[in-house]
């Protein structure tokens, strides 16, 4: 009867039993998590202790935290706002390494422009690369020839190629040959960063996109158009609303922000063109836009979390001495265990 | 009156099923006897499907019993039911159109032997096709059948899989005139042999023409059961809608119009259209709407009819020839460049070509609109409500809570609200594809009704409809599509169904009734 109680009341509140549900995910995860560290013999109090003393507890792990968002939260926007239109963008890491690159590309290009020329000029640039790269299957879509899946997820195979292409080859850096990098951007073309951390003015950028996106969804006449091809593509077009024009330009944007998750790497945190300058933030993307229910609030939190849980991984691998890939594990987890729950809450439904 | 006196082969005895708050059946009864053509009527929601569901055993009833040949049975499935020897047409035919008729039938047939003899099974085919009037070539591919072959290779497959009860579901709504008279001789055959036949219809002439029982529902239960030359179209009518009375249907003979003598506002020139897939290529149309005339189109399904409608609207685009627009080339017109010109489009299924089921009424009544209510990045809620009631209050149609999803509202209800958007900027044009199908007969009086409010007060209509009778009640000229092409121009009372049906068909032969 007590418990009969406790129901109806996470039932009369929806934010109350979402909250509630993403908990129990959440606790589940760390549950099995905890379970296979027993496994392999390491201490998961411990483990879960460290992570907490060395990302949330400790000012330099909270700005590692931010640093780790700040493309995590622009991915997901590039994934999130496709998807409004019921596209399907899996090439965020892609679009992240061309942003980098035509950001890079802008940086040498103008060397000797002061700041306030080349740092938009750049951020243009980043957002250019991506928004390109986003495009091109956009374009391939639109016009019935490609689905747009596909076409995304093959170019992300494409992009570190290109970048590759140059860090080995026409801008690798003089200084040092062994390691396949260009050389240093010129200081104007740097990101600035705050109160002494890494946090830099890339994750203002993200802000203001998740902002945008929301603005552009909720307010707008766009976001009607946005959601009622995602709704129902044929009443859409029949109804007048340009839907190829709408799928390349959704597509260019969401790409845009990749791009410009892109150049915040590179301008805010190598201050290179480096070939390995993301480690999946584009893929992670993807999850977190899904998981978040294309929701800004809920890209933001999720974020926070994959934030917690790459952190995690260093830190288990420096304290327990666990790979680093063990955090993999947790994701996916977290990833099944949503998955079973909202099949599970539509069946019921 | 003939009353068999043997057991029914089918009895449905006090069926009741409850859908949440819609009582769907109320102890209904019903008995199909061997040798009958028993016919269901009655308007959207009163029950007919879920009945025929019941006895085809796709639902379960909440209480009620039913009895084959005088035993209680329990028809838990289709299956089951084919087990029991009934068959179901249904309104889509379940074919496999790159298959042929004999791989078709030989899927349906559980009783083959495992290496199939097709031979044999052609020779069955051929042999039932002759006992019926079922004919039809075994081994033409499906995709290559007309609708009223396909239907034949339905019943074929039901006959052959021994079914001794045949249901039809709105059998006649995609034939020709003279398909449905080819139908109904089968019928005659089939009843001659001691089958039994039960068909759900919105067409009550040819009710009353060829059923030797009609049964009519209203709000789930059974409210009247007439024999052969008991009932005529007005007590049928009457039964069925109850003392809301029959209004709108007794419009038949409407004095024929004399076209206005305006100046066109939809012209085609010549227009034809690529094709891909399963569609149909347009071949050089001719084709002029004027103010205040009603032009129907008439053809079988996938004559191009849907084809011409995307042309019109836009959403297709010329290979050659020229489309016209109150006198400007609107060739390469884009479709919200149409709408905002005054291109109102009526479909069939609102919730798959005109509406976004999971966005909000309010949301729905401002697609398409163009660019009438953009205020900034924003648009102007307040004045779109205003105009969009103004239009709900004109047509006379309940105003909707404007916040839940469309896709909540009841299907009469959608369409009203597709309609009052469609018409609250006094449309020049209003394209109408099959806009009455699916709906039950006072429903479609009402459309039909506000489709000849609009050509009266000034606006050009295109109605695009299967139905013959209803393009005999609102045409005031009718062309005839047959693949792609206008093969018949007629102007009003001047033509004769089975002269349209022929042409429809593409048919040469002059003796078909």
């Amino acid at each position: 009867m007590p418990e009969r109680g406790l129901t109806a009341v996470l039932r009369s509140s929806t934010a109350l039993r979402k909250t509630a549900r993403s908990c129990g995910i959440g606790g589940a995860a760390l549950m099995m998590f905890a379970a296979i560290l027993l496994v392999a013999g390491k201490d998961p109090l411990r483990a879960y202790m460290d992570t907490f003393h060395y990302t949330l507890a400790n000012t330099y792990g909270f700005s590692e935290l931010l640093v780790r968002m700040t493309p995590l939260l622009l991915a997901a926007v590039a994934v999130a706002l496709p998807a409004r239109l019921g596209l399907i963008n899996v090439g965020g890491e892609g679009q992240l390494y061309m942003g980098a690159f035509m950001a890079s590309a802008g940086a040498f290009l103008l060397p000797k422009a002061p700041g306030w020329i080349l740092l938009p000029f750049v951020a243009l640039m980043g957002f250019l690369g991506g928004a390109i790269w986003a495009a091109i299957p956009g374009i391939l879509r639109a016009g019935k020839l490609v689905n747009e899946t596909v076409a995304t997820l093959l170019l992300n195979y494409v992009a570190p190629l290109i970048v590759s292409y140059f860090v080995f080859g026409p801008w690798r850096a003089a200084e040092n040959s062994a390691y396949p990098q260009s050389s240093p951007f010129p200081d104007a073309a740097l990101l600035p960063s705050f109160f002494n951390t890494r946090i830099h003015a890339g994750l203002l950028i993200a802000l203001a996109a998740l902002l945008a996106y929301w603005l552009i969804l909720e307010k707008t006449r766009w976001g009607v158009d946005m959601r009622a091809i995602g709704g129902n593509a044929e009443a859409a077009q029949r109804l007048g609303i340009p839907v190829p024009t709408w799928i390349v330009t959704a597509l260019a944007v969401g790409g845009g922000f990749a791009g410009l998750a892109g150049m915040g790497e590179a301008m805010g945190i190598a201050g290179r063109l480096r070939q390995d300058l993301s480690p999946g933030y584009g893929f992670s993307g993807f999850l977190i836009a899904w998981l978040a229910g294309g929701r800004a609030l809920g890209i933001v939190l999720m974020a926070f979390l994959f934030a917690i849980i790459t952190s995690a991984g260093d830190t288990l691998q420096m304290t327990q001495g666990v790979p680093y890939a063990v955090v993999n594990i947790l994701l996916a987890m977290i990833l099944f265990i949503v998955l079973a729950s909202r099949s599970a809450g539509g069946t019921s439904k | 009156m003939s009353v068999p006196v043997a057991a029914p082969l089918l009895d449905i005895r006090g069926v009741s099923k409850r859908y949440g708050a819609v009582q769907a059946n109320d102890k209904v009864d019903l008995s199909l006897y061997a040798g009958e053509v028993h016919a269901l009527i009655g308007e959207n929601g009163a029950g007919k499907s879920t009945l025929s569901r019941i006895a085809y055993g796709f639902t379960r009833p909440d209480s009620g019993e039913i009895f084959l040949n005088g035993k209680a049975a329990d028809v838990h499935s289709p299956r089951e039911a084919r087990a029991h020897h009934i068959g179901m047409v249904f309104q889509n035919f379940m074919l496999i159109p790159a298959l042929s008729v004999l791989e078709n039938i030989a899927l349906f047939l559980t009783d083959l032997p495992p290496v199939m003899h097709p031979q044999a099974v052609a020779k069955r085919i051929l042999e039932f096709g002759e006992r019926f009037g079922l004919t039809v070539d075994p081994h033409a591919p499906v995709r290559q059948l007309s609708v009223g072959d396909r239907q034949k290779v339905e019943i074929l497959k039901l006959l052959m899989a021994k079914a001794r009860i045949l249901i039809f579901d709105e059998p006649t709504r995609v034939l020709a005139p003279h398909e449905v008279k080819a139908l109904f001789r089968v019928f005659s055959a089939l009843k001659a042999e001691g089958f039994a036949i039960l068909f759900i219809t919105h067409k009550l002439q040819e009710v009353v023409r060829c059923a030797d029982r009609i049964t009519v529902m209203r709000q789930g239960r059974v409210v009247g059961s007439f024999g052969s030359g008991q009932a005529d179209v007005e007590t049928l009518v009457t039964m069925m809608f109850g003392e809301r009375g029959a209004i709108g249907l007794a419009r038949q003979a409407e004095v024929p119009r004399r076209p206005a003598e305006a100046r066109p506002i939809l012209e085609l020139r010549g227009a034809s259209s690529h094709a891909t897939g399963s569609e149909t290529p347009l071949r050089g149309l001719e084709l002029s709407i004027a103010a205040g005339e009603i032009v129907g189109v008439a053809g079988v399904s996938g004559s191009g009819q849907k084809e011409l409608g995307d042309l019109i609207l836009g959403l297709r685009s010329l290979s050659a020839g020229s489309k016209w627009f109150c006198g400007a080339n609107a060739s390469s017109w884009s479709i919200a460049r149409m709408r905002e010109s005054g291109v109102a489009f009526v479909p069939e299924d609102p919730l798959l070509m005109a509406a976004v089921g999971g966005m909000s009424v309010r949301e729905n009544l401002s697609l398409g609109t163009g660019r009438r209510y953009q205020s900034g990045v924003r648009t102007d809620w307040p004045a779109l409500e205003t105009t969009m009631r103004e239009s709900f209050e004109a047509l006379a149609f309940p105003i909707p809570p404007l916040d839940p999803p469309i896709g909540t509202l009841s299907g009469g209800n959608l369409q009203r609200v597709v309609i009052a958007r469609e018409m609250a900027h006094g449309p020049k044009l209003i394209v109408a594809l099959y806009p009455t199908r699916g709906l039950d007969v006072r429903s479609a009086a009402s459309l039909r009704d506000l489709l000849r409010r609009e050509r009266d007060g000034g606006s050009g209509v295109l109605l695009i409809s299967e139905d013959l009778d209803e393009l005999a009640e609102m045409t005031d000229r009718l062309l005839v599509l047959f693949e792609g092409a206008i093969v018949g121009e007629f102007s009003r009372g001047t033509w004769q169904p089975e002269e349209v049906g022929r042409l429809m068909t593409g048919s040469t032969e002059v003796n078909v009734a």
